[in-house]
C-alpha cells in the first residue's frame, strides 16, 4: 500500500471483476506490445516525508543555496508581502479547485478575479483586464500579436530598444513563428529616441508600438505626444509597465495606451527563482474582443442574485479552436489571488507608501555610490525609479563576486562596465550603507 | 462548501482612512517621488481598497467558502486530472531558501536549485522515453506552442520551408488547432473513424496529397475520448515517412504512467502538465507548467535559458545562449538552430518543486501504478454506469470515460441538467459538451486516488439523478438548489459586458 493509493487487494479484486479482466496490466491489452512498457523507471526509490524534507533541507543549506540581500531587479523584485497573503493562498479550496467553469461551486475565484479585473484596471487607468497570464513577457508577445491583428495593413510591430531585453526576446520569438516583423526603435542615452520612433511612425505600415515604462534601465520616459502620433497611423500603443510603480506614476491610460501590460510579481509575489509571477493585460473597451485569455463578468443567477462568471468565451479556444484570439486557455489565477489579496491589504495608502520607501532608498543608494568617487551614473539626468544603472571602471565581475561573498547580490551586469541595481522597501538604511562599504572596499 | 452566498466584493468593505498594513518608518527620506516631473505622475491615486487586516482575512476566508476543491470532494473533470495535490509539496515550495531566491543569482550560489530543476529534466526524460527537456513554458498550452515552435525551427535548419500544415485529429483538444494557428502553422483535420480513433485511411489520403507540406501532426493518446489509439505505430511510422515530426500532447499522460511511454511510440515532441500528471495544484485555473520534450537530435532546437550540468566543473549552470533570433530562416549571421525565449527567465520554478517531490514521494516503485490504477477506477465507472448513461463506444477506456448523456433519451433532461444536479450532491461536475464528437457528452476521469468508497458513492448519485430524470425531470432541470448561487444568466453578461467595479457603478 501506498498514501496516494487507497486501492486494497479486495478492492482491486471486486473492481476487476465488475470489469471483466483479471490484472490491471489487462486493461491495456489495446496497447501494442511494441509500445509497451516493460521495466522500471530509472528513477529514485521511494522518499518517506522525513526522508523527502531532509532531502530538500540539504538542498537548501546555505552552501548549496545562498540566501543573499538582494538589490538585483531586471524583471524580479524583493519586495515586502504581509503575512496574511501566502496563508490565505494556501486555503484549499482555493488552490485545489479547476478554473471556474461551474459559476455555481466556484463563486470564491469569480469573485476575486473580478476584483483583481478591477484593481488592474484602477492601476493601469485601462477599462478592462483580462483574468492574468503566464508572465510579464508572453502578456507582451499576447499584446504585439493583437496588435498586428489589429491592424489592417500593417508591415511590422515596433518594439522599443528600451523594453526589456528578456522580453524582447520573447516577443521576437512568438513574432517570428506568428509571421510578422519585429524592428527595435533605438535608444539615445538611455530612454526611446523620438526622432527615431517618428521617423518609423512616417514610413506608415505600424500595426503597434510597444514602450516600457520605467524602461529596463529603471529609467522613467516621457511618452508625451506618442499615443497621438501612433493612433494618426491606426497603429496601437502598447506599454509594458511595473505595476507596484503606478501608484505614483502617470497610468498607461494617461499616456492614452490601448493595452497595457506586465509583470505582475512585484504586487506580493515571491521570486521563487523567477516563477511563477503573474502577467497582466489590460485594455480598451474597444478592443476587449480581441484580448486573449479568461475574462469574468458580473451577471445574475436564477434566483437573482449578483454573480460572476466566465464570459465572452467565444474568443477562446475551446470554442474557436484555430480561429481564437490565443491558445491560452488556463490564466495564473492563483497567481491573481497573490495580487489581490496584497492589493487589498496594502490598500491604496500601502501600495503607495511601498513605491514611496523604494524610491527613496534607491536614490538614497545612488547619491551614496556616487558620493564615492567609484561609479558614475551611465544615464546622467535621466529621472528614475526604484532602479538605475552606474558605469564602474574597474573589475566588475570581481566586484560582483566579492559582494556575493559578503552575502550581498549587489545587482544585475547589464554591460561590460554597468551595473543595475534595484532597492524595495525591504532594503534597510543598514543594508544600503552595508552595500556601498562592500562596492567600495575592494580595490 | 457553504451553501449560501457571502457575495460581498472587497470594494464594498473599504472605509476611508483605514489600514492593513505596516512598513517600517525609520528610513533616508532624503528623495521622494514628488521630485520628478509632474508630467510623469499620475493624477489621481488609484481607487483601491482601504481595510483593516481581520477584514481582509475574513473577505478571502468567505469567498474560499463558495469554492469547491479537490480537498472538498470528488472532482472527476474529465481531461483535468484532478488528483490529490500533496500538502508536503506545498511546504517544499514555500521553502524560504527557494521562494526567497532572485532568478539572476549566481548559478555557484543557487546549486541547490539548479539541481531540482536539472533532475527534474531528467526525471521527465525517462518517464517520456525522450532524450532531453526544457521546463521554461507556463502551461499545457505554452507547452505547445512551444513545442510546435522547436518542430518549425527543426525544418528552417533543414531549408524544409513548404512544411507548413499541421494534421490534427477532430477530436483534439481546442488547445491544438489555436496552438498551431499561433504558431503560424495551416491546421488540417484528419477525421475520426465511428469508434473514435484516427482514420488512418483518411490521413494516408491527406499524406498523399501534401506529405511534403506536413510539418507534423499532433495526438493526444489515449485520445479525448480516453481510448488508447491502437494503429499509434503505424502512424508515427507514417508521418515520418512523409518527413514530418510527431507531437504527443501530454494532456492524458496520466493512463500510460507505468505502461508506455511516449518516445516508445514514435513521438518526437511532447509537452506533460506537471499540474495534471505530477499533482501540483491547479490554483482556480493556474499556475501551471509545461515543459516540452523532444527526442535525440532535437536538443538544439529547445528554448533557452537551459539548465546543463558542465562536467568538467562538476556544476549546474544556466546556459543562456542569447544567439539572435535568426529573422529569415537562412540568416548564416545568426544561428538558425536558437529557437529563442519563451520566458522572461526559467519557468514556474515553484510549481516544479512540487512535482519532483511528488516524483521523489513516489519513486520507481509507486510511479509505476498510477496509470494502472486511475485506469481501473474509470473503466470501473464505465462498467457501472453503462446501464443508466449511453456507452457511444465499446471497449476498454484509460484513465477517463465518455458517455453521450442518459441512456433513456424520453425525458428532455440533458448532460448541462445532470452536471448541475451532482453539484447538489456535493460533486464537482464532470466535464460535458467535450469532446465534440457526440452531442451529450460527459467526460468522467476519476484519478488513480479515489478510493472504491468514493467511486461507489458517485455511482450511486449517478444512477439517482438518472431516476430523477424520469421521476421528477423538473427537479433536474432547474438544478442546482443547494449551491450558493442557481444558474448563472451567461447571455447577459457576454451581452453588456460589466468586466470591474468601476463599470459595475455605472449601473
Amino acid at each position: 500500500m501506498f498514501k496516494y493509493f487507497p486501492h486494497t487487494e479486495e478492492d482491486l479484486g471486486a473492481m476487476l471483476k465488475t470489469i471483466g479482466v483479471n490484472s490491471v496490466h489487462d486493461l491495456f491489452a489495446d496497447v501494442p506490445e511494441a509500445a509497451r512498457f516493460r521495466r522500471d523507471y530509472d528513477l529514485p526509490q521511494a522518499l518517506s516525508e522525513t526522508d523527502l524534507r531532509l532531502f530538500f533541507e540539504q538542498l537548501t543549506d546555505p552552501i548549496e543555496t545562498q540566501q543573499l540581500t538582494c538589490f538585483a531587479g531586471a524583471g524580479c523584485y524583493d519586495h515586502y508581502a504581509p503575512s496574511i497573503v501566502q496563508n490565505i493562498i494556501q486555503r484549499s479550496e482555493f488552490l485545489t479547485s479547476y478554473t471556474p467553469y461551474q459559476a455555481e461551486i466556484s463563486q470564491g475565484t469569480l469573485h476575486y478575479i473580478f476584483e483583481y479585473q478591477s484593481m488592474i484596471a484602477e492601476l493601469t487607468g485601462m477599462d478592462i483586464s483580462n483574468a492574468s497570464m503566464y508572465d510579464g513577457a508572453t502578456a507582451t508577445a499576447e499584446a504585439a500579436m493583437m496588435a498586428w491583428s489589429n491592424a489592417k495593413k500593417a508591415t511590422r510591430v515596433l518594439v522599443s530598444d528600451t523594453v526589456d531585453p528578456k522580453v524582447r526576446r520573447v516577443v521576437e520569438t512568438y513574432a517570428h513563428f506568428h509571421g510578422f516583423p519585429i524592428q527595435l526603435v533605438p535608444a539615445e542615452n538611455g530612454i526611446t529616441s523620438r526622432a527615431a520612433l517618428d521617423k518609423e511612425l512616417s514610413e506608415g505600415g505600424v500595426a503597434g508600438v510597444i514602450l516600457q515604462q520605467p524602461n529596463y534601465y529603471g529609467i522613467v520616459e516621457d511618452f508625451t505626444g506618442i499615443a497621438d502620433a501612433v493612433h494618426a497611423q491606426k497603429g496601437i500603443l502598447v506599454i509594458n509597465a511595473n505595476p507596484s510603480d503606478l501608484a505614483i506614476l502617470k497610468t498607461p491610460g494617461e499616456w492614452g495606451a490601448d493595452v497595457a501590460v506586465g509583470e505582475g510579481q512585484s504586487l506580493g509575489i515571491p521570486m521563487t527563482f523567477g516563477g511563477p509571477g503573474v502577467g497582466f493585460m489590460a485594455c480598451t473597451e474597444k478592443l476587449i474582443r480581441k484580448m486573449p485569455g479568461r475574462i469574468v463578468g458580473q451577471t445574475l443567477d436564477s434566483r437573482g442574485q449578483r454573480a460572476f462568471v466566465l464570459t465572452l468565451q467565444a474568443r477562446e479556444q475551446h470554442i474557436r479552436r484555430q480561429k481564437a484570439t490565443s491558445n491560452i486557455c488556463s490564466n495564473q489565477s492563483l497567481m491573481a489571488l497573490y495580487v489581490t489579496i496584497y492589493l487589498a491589504v496594502m490598500g491604496k495608502e500601502g501600495l503607495r507608501e511601498a513605491a514611496e520607501m523604494s524610491y527613496a532608498g534607491a536614490h538614497s543608494l545612488c547619491d551614496k555610490l556616487l558620493g564615492t568617487g567609484r561609479f558614475k551614473l551611465t544615464y546622467p539626468g535621466q529621472p528614475f525609479f526604484n532602479e538605475f544603472c552606474v558605469d564602474y571602471d574597474g573589475d566588475l565581475d570581481a566586484l560582483l563576486a566579492f559582494a556575493t561573498e559578503c552575502g550581498y547580490l549587489a545587482g544585475v551586469k547589464v554591460g561590460e562596465h554597468t551595473l543595475m541595481l534595484a532597492v524595495t522597501e525591504q532594503r534597510t538604511p543598514e543594508e544600503i550603507d552595508g552595500l556601498t562599504d562592500i562596492l567600495t572596499r575592494q580595490q | 462548501m457553504n451553501r449560501t452566498l457571502y457575495g460581498n466584493l472587497i470594494f464594498e468593505l473599504s472605509k476611508k482612512g483605514r489600514k492593513g498594513y505596516s512598513l517600517p518608518q525609520n528610513y533616508d527620506r532624503t528623495h521622494s517621488t514628488s521630485e520628478l516631473p509632474e508630467a510623469l505622475r499620475r493624477g489621481e491615486a488609484a481607487r483601491l481598497p482601504e481595510c483593516d487586516e481581520l477584514t481582509v482575512v475574513r473577505h478571502y476566508t468567505n469567498l474560499s467558502h463558495n469554492n469547491f476543491g479537490v480537498n472538498d470532494g470528488f472532482y472527476p473533470l474529465g481531461s483535468c486530472t484532478m488528483k490529490y495535490n500533496p500538502v508536503i509539496n506545498e511546504e517544499i515550495a514555500a521553502m524560504k531558501a527557494f521562494a526567497g531566491l532572485h532568478p539572476l543569482q549566481p548559478a555557484e550560489t543557487c546549486q541547490g536549485a539548479l539541481e531540482v530543476y536539472y533532475n527534474l529534466q531528467q526525471s521527465l526524460a525517462e518517464l517520456a522515453g525522450l532524450s532531453e527537456f526544457t521546463l521554461n513554458p507556463c502551461a499545457g498550452a505554452h507547452g505547445e506552442l512551444t513545442g510546435l515552435m522547436v518542430i518549425r525551427a527543426y525544418h528552417e535548419s533543414r531549408s524544409d520551408e513548404s512544411r507548413t500544415k499541421v494534421l490534427i485529429p477532430d477530436s483534439a483538444h481546442g488547445t491544438n488547432p489555436a496552438s498551431a494557428a499561433i504558431c503560424g502553422l495551416e491546421v488540417v483535420e484528419v477525421k475520426s473513424l465511428p469508434d473514435g480513433t484516427v482514420d488512418v485511411e483518411h490521413l494516408s489520403q491527406l499524406l498523399d496529397e501534401a506529405g511534403s507540406q506536413v510539418a507534423a501532426m499532433m495526438m493526444t493518446n489515449p485520445n479525448t475520448l480516453g481510448i488508447f489509439e491502437p494503429r499509434v505505430l503505424e502512424i508515427t511510422e507514417m508521418v515520418h515517412k512523409a518527413g514530418g515530426l510527431m507531437y504527443y500532447d501530454g494532456a492524458n499522460l496520466n493512463a500510460l504512467l507505468g505502461e508506455c511511454r511516449p518516445g516508445d511510440m514514435g513521438f518526437d515532441v511532447m509537452h506533460i502538465n506537471l499540474h495534471k500528471t505530477f499533482a501540483t495544484p491547479h490554483g482556480g485555473g493556474g499556475p501551471g507548467s509545461g515543459p516540452v520534450g523532444v527526442r535525440k537530435g532535437l536538443e538544439p532546437f529547445l528554448p533557452t535559458p537551459r539548465v546543463v550540468f558542465n562536467e568538467k566543473d562538476k556544476l549546474f549552470c544556466v546556459n543562456t545562449a542569447a544567439t539572435p533570433l535568426a529573422t529569415t530562416a537562412h540568416d548564416d549571421s545568426a544561428d538558425a538552430s536558437a529557437l529563442g525565449s519563451v520566458g522572461s527567465f526559467l519557468g514556474n520554478f515553484g510549481v516544479m518543486l512540487k512535482a519532483y517531490a511528488y516524483i521523489l514521494t513516489l519513486g520507481r516503485e509507486n510511479v509505476k501504478n498510477v496509470g494502472p490504477l486511475a485506469t481501473l477506477n474509470a473503466n470501473y465507472i464505465k462498467e457501472r454506469l453503462r446501464d443508466d448513461y449511453l456507452l457511444p463506444i465499446e471497449g476498454l477506456c484509460k484513465h477517463e470515460v465518455v458517455f453521450d448523456g442518459l441512456a433513456d433519451k424520453s425525458t428532455d433532461v440533458t448532460t448541462m441538467d445532470v452536471a448541475k444536479r451532482l453539484l447538489d450532491y456535493g460533486y464537482h461536475a464532470p466535464t460535458i459538451y467535450f469532446p465534440l464528437l457526440f452531442h451529450e457528452s460527459l467526460m468522467i476521469e476519476p484519478t488513480e486516488n479515489e478510493s472504491k468508497e468514493t467511486i461507489d458513492a458517485f455511482i450511486d448519485v449517478m444512477h439517482t439523478i438518472a431516476n430523477e430524470a424520469k421521476s421528477d425531470p423538473e427537479l433536474v432541470k432547474t438544478a442546482p438548489h443547494n449551491t450558493p448561487i442557481g444558474r448563472v444568466d451567461d447571455v447577459l453578461a457576454a451581452k453588456h459586458p460589466v468586466t470591474t467595479y468601476w463599470k459595475s457603478l455605472e449601473g
